[in-house]
């Protein structure tokens, strides 16, 4: 792997000062920051090729075309998909899971069916089912988490049932950071028929993600949490879901033939790829999945592991301090709260000495009612992280705790 | 004190600290004197809610001003409410619907008036003077919520 200087300055902004400090970013979760390759590729498009996607016989069409076909074989090596129909362009997480949960809706669920998401979910995967199961009659049924935050397998083994349709749940938690036993909780779910989307929001740029082995019927992620654009994510659906689902937006591209009377779809996966797309977005993501390839996937679990190790012990040692969510599993984020100080105050006294982390319910209110905390200060790393910040964080959180005490 | 002259008192209160550890003490400070609201008044109804912390504030009238009480589970919000009340508590609903509220600005709070930051400034702001509104009309026969309405 490239030493640490070295990859922190593939990012303009970490150089930046913030209140005249050093800028120490630890909102990872929420957004990553970018290499200058990524806001490159993304400028190249529109100074060098730009032209709208599969319409034109024009030539800056054809290259802006085929650029955002790259993108796509790139994102299915990347995740290792079987083909390039299975993987569709959207959004972002939240696109795709509402994607899904309408087409998969439309399609194969009837009033008293069941939909299981565990109690770690994002509102991303909640809202959008919520929405189908009241639009269809069906329930939703949620798998409980002990108190180091990890799913009661053994609870979610009761749930499955003949009414069960479909299992969506987390690779890992947003606002805890356990990671989940997705491959048994595919295996389980497939021994009785029963598909599952996973939600790798937080999951795929921890390390590899290989959706043959895991085998799941749905992968969806966010580009901006790769180190990618925002505005672009992905749905990865095994192509016999994929071509079984109804379309869930209608317009240019994603059909085949329209009259009044009749509209034909497209092939996948252009039927889910309605108006036109992110392009620039995508062709960007598509060099942020390069840069992170390059640099390692195994080293960058490796790296964000230590950083992980690290952070705890350090942040453990604080008096006062409470971790939330102690799962020896976890990607490297770290939920805590100091004494009885409110996570607002702690979170508005680190921005100012230059410290981001986020504070609040981290959009995963159930999690936070588990708990029985209205928010916690959420410190999520990545490889570009370092020891010398989560020294400078350590001290921070003890000022913090003078400040209010 | 008019309200201009208690604003250029903040000002310079402010004005002798470049760092902002040192105005989160002050607002520390100034939040330990806020008059604080009645218990029984700390229910929803008198919630100002967003998802970052939360500001309970009660307006009272007396046919001529308005008293304000409130508080916060986060201190510094605390400070800024303080802040606020000290500024409008005690005007009549006139001064507080024409009041333009320049020394948020000057003290370098402007931050926390975007609206995308729960219990920023801004919503405190507007709740003071929609109260204020409401007890100006019920001069003309409306009504709203809010105590003596």
């Amino acid at each position: 792997m490239k030493d640490i200087s070295e990859i922190r300055s593939d990012f303009p902004i970490l150089q930046r000062r913030v209140y005249d400090k050093p800028l120490i970013y630890f909102d990872n979760g929420a957004t990553t920051q970018k290499p200058l390759c990524v806001a490159e590729a993304v400028k190249e498009v529109y100074i060098t090729y730009n032209g709208n996607i599969h319409r034109g016989v024009h030539a800056m069409s054809d290259l802006t075309s085929e650029a955002y076909e790259n993108a796509r074989e790139k994102v299915m090596s990347f995740i290792n998909a079987g083909k390039r129909e299975e993987i569709v362009f959207t959004s972002g997480t939240t696109g795709s899971i509402n994607t899904i949960a309408f087409s998969f809706g439309e399609r194969f669920i009837e009033r008293g069916d069941e939909i299981i998401i565990s109690n770690l979910e994002h509102h991303a995967n909640i809202v959008p089912w919520q929405m189908m199961c009241e639009r269809k009659g069906a329930f939703l049924k949620v798998i409980p988490v002990n108190d180091k935050g990890e799913i009661l397998f053994d609870e979610y083994l009761k749930l499955l049932s003949h009414k069960t349709r479909i299992v969506a749940v987390t690779q890992a938690s947003n606002a805890l950071g356990t990671i989940l036993p997705v491959t048994e909780i595919i295996e389980a779910a497939h021994s009785r028929n029963i598909p599952v989307l996973i939600d790798g929001a937080q999951g795929v740029q921890h390390g590899i993600v290989d959706v043959q082995s895991m085998d799941c019927d749905f992968y969806v992620f966010s580009g901006h949490k790769i180190y990618g654009p925002t505005g672009i994510g992905i749905l990865y659906g095994k192509e016999k879901w994929l071509s079984e689902l109804p379309p869930y937006q209608g317009g240019g591209d994603m059909v085949d033939k329209v009259t009044f009377e009749r509209t034909t779809y497209n092939e996948l996966p252009f039927k889910f790829e309605a108006g036109t797309m992110n392009y620039s977005g995508a062709i960007g993501l598509g060099r942020a999945l390069d840069y992170v390839t390059e640099l390692g996937r195994e080293e960058i679990a490796i790296r964000e592991r230590m950083l992980l190790d690290y952070a705890t012990k350090r942040l453990s040692a604080i008096d006062g301090l409470r971790i939330y969510g102690n799962s020896a599993n976890k990607i490297s984020i770290i939920s805590f709260l100091l004494k009885d100080i409110h996570q607002y105050d702690t979170g508005m006294v680190l921005d100012k000495l230059g410290i981001a982390v986020r504070t609040g319910t981290h959009c995963a209110q159930p999690v936070m009612d588990r708990f029985g905390v209205e928010g916690t200060v959420r410190v999520s790393m990545c490889f570009y992280n370092t020891v010398e910040e989560i020294d400078i964080l350590g001290t921070g959180i003890e000022k913090v705790i003078r400040m209010f005490s | 004190m008019t309200i201009d002259e208690v604003q250029y008192n903040i000002i310079e209160e402010f004005s002798m600290f470049d760092d902002w550890m040192d105005k989160y003490n002050i607002l520390i400070d100034m939040g330990k004197g806020l008059p604080v609201i009645d218990p029984r008044f700390k229910v929803k109804d008198y919630l100002i809610e967003g998802c970052q912390s939360k500001v309970w504030l009660h307006p009272a009238f007396d046919g001529n001003v308005i008293t304000f009480t409130a508080d916060s589970d986060a201190i510094i919000t605390r400070g800024i409410v303080a802040l606020l009340i000290r500024v409008l508590t005690g005007r009549t609903p006139d001064e507080i619907i024409q009041t333009n509220l320049y020394f948020i600005d000057r003290i370098g709070l402007r931050q926390n008036l975007s609206p995308t930051r729960s219990n920023g400034l801004l919503s405190m702001v507007r709740q003071m003077k929609l109260y204020a509104m409401a007890y100006k009309a019920q001069g003309s026969g409306h009504t709203a919520h809010g105590d003596n309405l």
